[in-house]
């Protein structure tokens, strides 16, 4: 890696982006090979319509969590619990909502149930954050006690029972239409733009670098680096919350023990795709998205490619040991040094 | 690895368990948790046998080991782990694995038990290994590459078959079916007696052998254990080898217990696990803990869930819950002791 090339090719691929990008786009171009309308997106019943969108309105719970996880790891965590957190927050929405199948009444108020349930997920990102940062647990415990607990609590609201929603506006959240876009694109539109600009627009982005990279240094340098993480995992919450929602509102059911199964895996899996290390300071928001939509659309190939879902474990666990392995220094030394030798410096 | 940054330090005290002189307070605060443990199993029994009629037999109390045979030796192996300052995520997906693997071989290839039980064996034990080799070679995370096997394991099983598969081998289930009769009408099963002995033997290897005394100088700090010239590499391997056989035997014990071969088995385990370890009072910093604890800390899971059905009333997801709280006050119990042991410095 001391070589430098000037060339501009050499330089795109330096970009943080490029390899999720490319990557990305190797997976829809295997998607258009094998499915010649896989790119065809066509206006159908008043809204868009077509595998992209499908993709992205399916990804939407991911990104969103695989947001809130990159700040989470940024801060050097992790949060086990997102999956947790999920199911809560859908079990709580769900009995707000209550079980009623006339599908127009509500127990209460539909603002009180997304506000319930996002509140009681914003609860639980507290806790893990004040286990973390005031208590001084390490992040995977911390946010393990949630993991196991959180779904006996889910289970606890739902009573054990996968509650069915009947309440049509409640729909209108994971499976309704804005402007020919599923809703949920806006959903996570928002989220990502509102955290987008407090990253980029103030300090809070260097902030959380800088906690990263050496919390004991940024402390010194005056950041408050408690503070941070404990915002850095109520923010986790918030998203997993609104994640659960997404869920719960396009299954139009909560289950307390299967909603949001691995998606703490997928969402970490997301987060390393992006760049992000998980070692804590640098991270991409960006790049977490595009991780997220890679793991959507690899799902998607998988199963358009008529491959059984059942290899999806697989294929995930192959795509995280090649990335770890990309990402690991040690690795990319001894790949080097045996590129090096034949004289052809093919790699990096 | 336990080259990664503690992430624990955020606060002011970062490292657990620095030097102190007072060799007394030493002794108390590194058997408190284990102490702790203890009596609150011993607790819970006479809580549980002075509210219920039948609790107190000796039959209720070996089902303990019984029924959570498997988990005490996925939970062995993970001790060794969590002491070198890791963490096996892959452990419940490798027991799935085995039991699928050895399901597979004795149902549908026609092979001898036997010659299976060796072969899935080697597999869990390479498949470890692998894992270890990756970690400490390439400096990975821990967390990362077992989280991957997770997958990798997991995925396996369903490559296999995506039904259960029930073993119906006659001197399998034989086997199954064997209990060695004790005192009183009270029996052991074979799984049992196997967790009796990977216990055994792993309270030797810890603390009788160079290795043992690797893992916990590894664990304490791999900086110092690479001066001191202990073999870091061969330990951080071994560990991780050591965690895939223990569940690869699991495995083998859950087969018997289950008499099936299912890719959704053993979900969640390597939480089980792992609460089991640090209930046990091993720190999860590494370098701190004892195999015994993590017995204990299986039968204090065990015990939740005779209370709770012995109860009745109360429903299953109420053991989480209680493993939660359980965990919860176990890791601030660690905190504060290794806070206070900071400040006695």
């Amino acid at each position: 890696m001391s070589e430098r090339s000037p060339s501009l090719l050499v330089a795109l691929l330096r970009h943080r982006l490029a390899w999720p990008l490319i990557t990305l786009a190797l997976l829809l171009i295997v998607n258009t090979v094998f499915n010649s309308s896989f790119l065809h997106i066509e206006w159908r019943d008043g809204h868009l319509y077509g595998s992209l969108i499908d993709i992205l309105n399916r990804a939407a719970p991911l990104v969103l969590v695989s947001l809130g996880m990159t700040l989470v790891i940024a801060t050097r965590g992790i949060d086990i619990s997102v999956g947790a957190m999920v199911a809560i927050a859908a079990a709580v929405a769900a009995w707000l909502i209550g079980g009623s199948v006339s599908g127009t009444e509500s127990r209460f108020p539909l603002p009180v149930a997304i506000l319930g349930a996002i509140g009681v997920a914003l609860l639980c990102g507290l806790w893990n954050g004040v286990l973390v940062a005031k208590v001084g647990m390490q992040p995977i415990i911390a946010t393990l006690i949630l993991m196991v607990a959180g779904r006996g609590i889910a289970q606890l609201i739902t009573d054990g029972q996968i509650i069915t929603i009947y309440y049509t506006p409640y729909f209108f959240m994971g499976g309704g239409y804005l402007a020919g876009l599923p809703f949920s694109l806006f959903v996570v539109a928002v989220v990502f733009a509102v955290l987008y600009l407090a990253i980029t627009r103030t300090a809070l982005g260097l902030f959380i670098q800088a906690v990263g990279i050496n919390p004991t240094a940024a402390r010194v340098a005056g950041v408050q680096a408690g503070r941070l993480i404990v915002a850095a995992y109520v923010f986790c919450g918030v998203c997993a919350g609104i994640a659960g929602l997404l869920i719960s509102s396009n299954v139009k059911s909560a289950d307390g023990n299967n909603a949001g199964q691995l998606l703490e895996l997928d969402a970490i899996l997301a987060v390393t795709l992006g760049g992000t290390a998980l070692t804590g300071g640098r991270f991409s928001l960006v790049g977490s998205v595009i991780g997220a939509l890679i793991i959507q659309t690899l799902t998607y190939a998988i199963y358009s490619l008529g491959v059984p879902p059942e290899i999806n474990l697989v294929v995930k666990a192959v795509v995280v040991f090649i990335v770890m392995l990309l990402q690991s220094p040690e690795f990319r030394a001894q790949v080097g040094a045996l590129a090096r030798r034949p004289g052809a410096g093919a790699l990096q | 690895m336990s080259a990664v940054p503690k992430t624990a330090g955020f606060s002011s005290v970062s490292h657990p368990a620095p030097p102190t002189t007072n060799a007394r307070a030493r002794f108390n605060t590194k058997y408190l948790p284990l102490a702790a443990t203890i009596s609150l199993f011993v607790a819970m029994a006479t809580l549980g046998s002075v509210l219920y009629t039948g609790f107190f037999s000796a039959q209720v109390f070996l089902n303990l080991l019984i029924d959570n045979a498997f988990l005490i030796i996925v939970a062995v192996g993970m001790t060794f782990v969590i002491l070198s300052g890791g963490i096996d995520l892959s452990v419940g997906s490798v027991v799935a694995l085995t039991t699928m693997v050895l399901a597979a071989l004795v149902e549908h290839r026609g092979w001898n038990p036997l010659a299976a039980i060796p072969l899935v064996l080697l597999m869990g034990t390479a498949f470890g290994a692998f894992m270890g080799f990756l970690i400490e070679r390439f400096r990975l995370q821990p967390f990362i590459v077992t989280l991957a096997g997770m997958f990798l394991a997991r995925g396996l099983c369903y490559l296999i078959s995506i039904d259960s598969i029930s073993i119906t081998h006659e001197g399998y289930s034989e086997l199954a079916q064997w209990r060695l009769p004790l005192w009183e009408g009270a029996s052991l099963s074979l799984g049992a007696l196997i967790a009796i002995a990977v216990l055994l033997v792993a309270l030797f290897v810890a603390h009788c052998t160079p290795f043992g005394r690797s893992v916990y100088a590894v664990g304490g700090s791999e900086h110092s254990a690479v001066l001191m010239g202990l073999p870091v590499r061969r330990t951080l391997i071994g560990v991780y080898t050591l965690s895939g056989f223990c569940s690869a035997l699991a495995g083998v014990v859950f087969t018997f217990y289950m008499l099936s071969g299912y890719g959704l088995h053993a979900v969640g385990m390597e939480l089980d696990a792992i609460a089991a370890v640090v209930i046990g009072g091993t720190l999860l910093t590494g370098g701190v803990g004892y195999v015994a604890g993590t017995l204990f800390g299986v039968l204090m899971l065990g015990v939740i869930q005779t209370l709770i059905s012995f109860d009745g009333t109360l429903s299953s997801w109420w053991t989480r819950i209680v493993v939660g709280v359980l965990l919860f006050a176990f890791c601030l119990l660690q905190r504060l002791l290794s806070r206070r042991s900071g400040k006695a410095r």
